[in-house]
């Protein structure tokens, strides 16, 4: 039966990897967060390095990625997964080693850990997922909410003068001599998550390298605390998060010399 | 950098803090992460001389938060790990410490304390006492404290606390002052490579093939299974009352009892000294763990003895855990000096010799 109806390049959807846990998501209808996880525990799986995989969880709505994805897991404190992940991967450097944090978590209250540990350049995958909300207190206000954006606690809609603007963080820590990898991506399409695939695929091979911090940051959505169905949604990241964020890669290792380089335009 | 041989055992004469970094270094320190902070930082300069050409590694982070997160994921991954600060940088580790304490992860965290409140001053205070042994950040919790008085202490907790903390899984504390950090004195270092570690089981190293996934957390969201957590961590801290250690000296037969921790017991135990050529019989008793703290020793003694007096460099913290022991059966008066002033043996003589009028 091992016959294929699709091409597997096109393969987006696989019923249960080994390196998930099988329990079902919590996520609310049409997250990204399930796809993300999904996504990230196939690369494990298809790499085969389930058993040297040490991921760290956040704290927001994927405080729970422990209970999906099937590797050992650490629970950081609130915006401090970055520091977790950089002692476990100086005292553990034959391991593989992820974070995994949401807007709030690591462009907020992390924000020294962030810069300070990609400044390091830890030999570590960062994985930002920015849906420019905090989702579990319920649609606040996030760093990297848009101007104009409505959340509980930018009622009338975020306003640059009294509430800052939005964040571009990863832009800014490609610019560390420390980043090694930077790439935002999304999960809002096939073409997208197949896109996301191959980023996190080149993460974990390049921390083979121990060359310094690969991050990569994905566009999702929040349905609920944006307060829209799942498919509005995605149209909205279209019209509005991805001129703010565009996709692609912002900081790439050069084919010739490995050494990184910023990619043109960013 | 060539990396030397274990060292031996060696008597030298050593400033507080570097002989604690050098006992760390002997305990098979596998990790030290830390922030600088007065009056401490020989801790982490001494660290990051010796380290590269001994084992274990150090790293300076951008922070005390960041420092206390270290070491919790190092503590999850199986290391031997310790940070080290002073008073406002072990305020800003409380939050840490609570989820380390909550994921029941070993580690050594010394406060070398300054005056306070605030940013206060950089000499030496017992102002941290609440916040050692009553938790200190959110929750109920509590850290295995050991309070050294000599630079020989300083060096025999950092074995000791390293012991406790990984026969009970929790995080231990060696509380000591800007004076003990800062002061010379002889000490004896056992020799490197004795302590061994064994990575536990419940680490963080890669799910291996047939063993469920390891999962350090402190979040227990159901409230029966929070509760569960409680009631174990309690149970923990119960257990650990065998490990209470304490001094007494010249207490048979002494009618008032001078009880003091740290650097003060040492000037407590001369103004007992003074006392006794003036015909009035002092006594000492000195706190050696402030948790589990020495409640038997000190109801015992007040069966007999109808006056203390707890002298701190505070404003009257452990003096609360005195009288609780002692629970009415004696006098207990407090005499304190705060702000980074170190009371002399003359003033606490002034005091007992009006506690005798």
């Amino acid at each position: 039966m091992e016959q294929f109806l699709i091409n597997p390049d096109c393969m987006v959807y696989d019923n249960h990897p080994v390196t998930l846990t099988g329990e079902p998501f919590h996520y609310c209808p049409g997250c990204g967060h399930g796809v993300i996880h999904k996504v990230l525990m196939e690369v494990v799986r298809d790499l085969g390095i389930q058993e040297e995989v040490i991921g760290v969880a956040p704290v927001g709505c994927s405080v729970f990625a422990y209970h999906y994805m099937n590797v050992d897991m650490q629970e950081a404190a609130h915006g401090r997964a970055s520091a977790v992940a950089t002692a476990i991967k100086r005292v553990r450097p034959q391991n593989y080693v992820f974070s995994y944090q949401g807007d709030g978590d690591l462009a907020a209250i992390g924000t020294a850990e962030t810069i300070h540990t990609v400044n390091r350049g830890e030999n570590i995958l960062m994985v930002f997922v920015n849906n420019a909300i905090y989702g579990m207190t319920g649609g606040q206000m996030a760093p990297t909410s848009l101007i104009g954006m409505k959340t509980a606690t930018s009622p009338y809609g975020r306003d640059a003068a009294s509430m800052g603007n939005p964040i571009k963080i990863t832009e800014l820590l490609a610019q560390l001599p420390g980043a090694y990898y930077v790439a935002r991506h999304a999960v809002h399409t096939p073409n997208a998550v197949r896109k996301l695939t191959k980023a996190f695929k080149n993460a974990f091979e390049y921390q083979k390298l121990n060359r310094g911090t690969c991050f990569i940051e994905v566009v999702s959505n929040c349905p609920s605390g944006w307060k829209m169905s799942p498919v509005q949604s995605i149209d909205w990241i279209e019209k509005n998060m991805l001129p703010m964020f565009p996709l692609g890669d912002i900081k790439v290792p050069d084919p010739k010399t490995g050494d990184p380089v910023m990619v043109k335009n960013n | 950098m060539e990396k030397q041989e274990l060292k031996g055992k060696e008597i030298k004469l050593m400033k507080g803090n570097e002989a604690l970094a050098e006992a760390a270094i002997r305990a098979g320190l596998d990790a030290y992460f830390g922030y600088p902070i007065t009056p401490q930082s020989e801790v982490m300069e001494y660290l990051t001389e010796n380290i590269p050409l001994r084992r274990g590694l150090v790293l300076q982070a951008e922070s005390e938060v960041a420092s206390i997160n270290m070491v919790y994921g190092a503590a999850g991954a199986g290391a031997r790990v310790m940070t080290s600060s002073s008073s406002p940088g072990m305020s800003l580790m409380q939050e840490g410490i609570s989820y380390i304490a909550s994921a029941q992860l070993p580690c050594l965290l010394v406060n070398v304390m300054r005056g306070g409140p605030g940013l206060g001053t950089i000499q030496p205070s017992q102002g941290d006492y609440f916040q050692a042994v009553k938790g200190g950040g959110h929750g109920d919790y509590k850290l295995f404290t050991l309070a050294p008085s000599t630079v020989q202490e300083m060096v025999d907790f950092v074995f000791e606390g390293f012991k406790m903390a990984e026969k009970y899984r929790v995080p231990a504390m060696l509380l000591a002052d800007g004076a003990l950090g800062q002061m010379m004195e002889k000490v004896e270092l056992p020799a490197e490579g004795q302590f061994p570690h064994v990575i536990p089981d419940w680490a963080t190293t890669g799910k291996k093939e047939g063993r469920k996934q390891n999962v350090i957390t402190s979040l227990f969201i159901q409230p029966e299974k929070m509760e569960q957590i409680n009631l174990d961590l309690q149970a923990k801290y119960k257990a650990m009352e065998i490990e209470v250690k304490s001094e007494s000296i010249n207490t048979e037969d002494a009618d008032l009892i001078l009880v003091a921790f740290g650097l003060v017991a040492r000037i407590c135990m001369k103004a007992a000294e003074l006392a006794r050529e003036k015909g009035i019989k002092v006594g000492v008793i000195r706190p050696i763990t402030l948790f589990p703290f020495p409640t038997e020793v000190l109801n015992t003694t007040a069966d007999r003895v109808k006056k203390f007096l707890v002298v701190e460099m505070n404003a009257g913290q452990m003096v609360e855990d005195v009288r609780l022991s002692i629970n009415g059966k004696a006098d207990v008066q407090f005499y304190g000096r705060m702000g980074g002033m170190i009371p002399n043996p003359e003033e606490i003589l002034t005091k007992l010799e009006s506690m005798m009028k």
